[in-house]
């Protein structure tokens, strides 16, 4: 666009909305892997570490730890977190296809972004059924 | 870079020590979860037992290990990167880092006393 024809009215600078924007499937796999990678840190290798303690101590220990996870909000609190290790691994492992040049093009770039998604919920589902 | 220069590339090199052990670390990490997952499998099911089994192995203590001083560093590099990103003020930044790495290095000593301690 030439300088003459620019529109001057509009306040400046612009500030984006990433709200009001419709993010492109490798934008959503980005920011998905960081939050997956934050509760993962946060509550994943705390509940993690715990878990292995009291699941190798002895075997009332190791049913009084399955326990909490055979209640509604202790199986979904577990589905979220599978949901985040597996997306974050799928998506660490696109990641690395991508540093090896493969697949950077915009068009497969963008395939591979869906299919993490898709595959990410494929397996979370597996797990669903595992625990329900 | 200018052409027929020797100058010497200076700086830290924790950008490419970050960026690299980031990978390295997610590799040991996936080759653990395969491990995991491939014993789950053949094991059609796990309980007790099986747990106090697997872990009875020396060598499979060496490799949780090994998998945990991965995760602990991929969790450093990843959250020193959310906290580069989103906390501007160098005060609250630093103190939130001081904060990860003593959590992450307890976690490494609750790491080794599951492993090799005595209950």
């Amino acid at each position: 666009m030439a300088a003459a024809d620019r529109p001057v009215d509009k306040p400046r600078p612009i500030y984006l909305n990433l709200f009001a924007i419709r993010q492109p499937a490798p934008a959503i796999v980005s920011i998905l892997h960081r939050i997956s990678g934050a509760l993962l840190f946060l509550a994943g290798i705390p509940l993690l570490l715990w878990g292995v303690q009291r699941a190798i101590a002895s075997p009332e220990s190791y049913a009084a730890a399955v326990a909490p996870f055979t209640t509604p909000l202790g199986k979904v609190l577990l589905l979220v977190l599978a949901w985040c290790y597996l997306y974050h691994l799928l998506a660490g492992l696109r990641h690395l296809t991508l540093d090896l040049h493969i697949g950077i093009r915009l068009a497969p770039a963008r395939s591979s972004a869906v299919l993490v998604l898709v595959l990410s919920v494929l397996l979370a589902l597996i797990v669903a059924v595992r625990l329900w | 870079m200018v052409a027929g220069t020797d100058k010497l590339p200076v700086g830290a090199h924790y950008g490419l020590r970050d960026w690299l052990s980031q990978r390295v670390t997610a590799i040991v990490i996936t080759l653990y979860t395969a491990l995991i997952l491939g014993i789950v499998l053949w094991s059609g099911g796990v309980d007790y037992a099986t747990w106090k089994a697997v872990f009875a192995h020396g060598a499979f203590r060496v490799a949780t290990f090994l998998f945990m001083a991965s995760l602990l560093w991929h969790a450093w590099v990843g959250v020193r990167n959310i906290l580069m990103d989103y906390v501007r003020p160098m005060g609250v930044r630093l103190t939130l880092e001081i904060v990860v790495v003593c959590v992450l290095v307890a976690y490494g000593g609750w790491t080794i006393a599951i492993l090799w301690g005595h209950p």
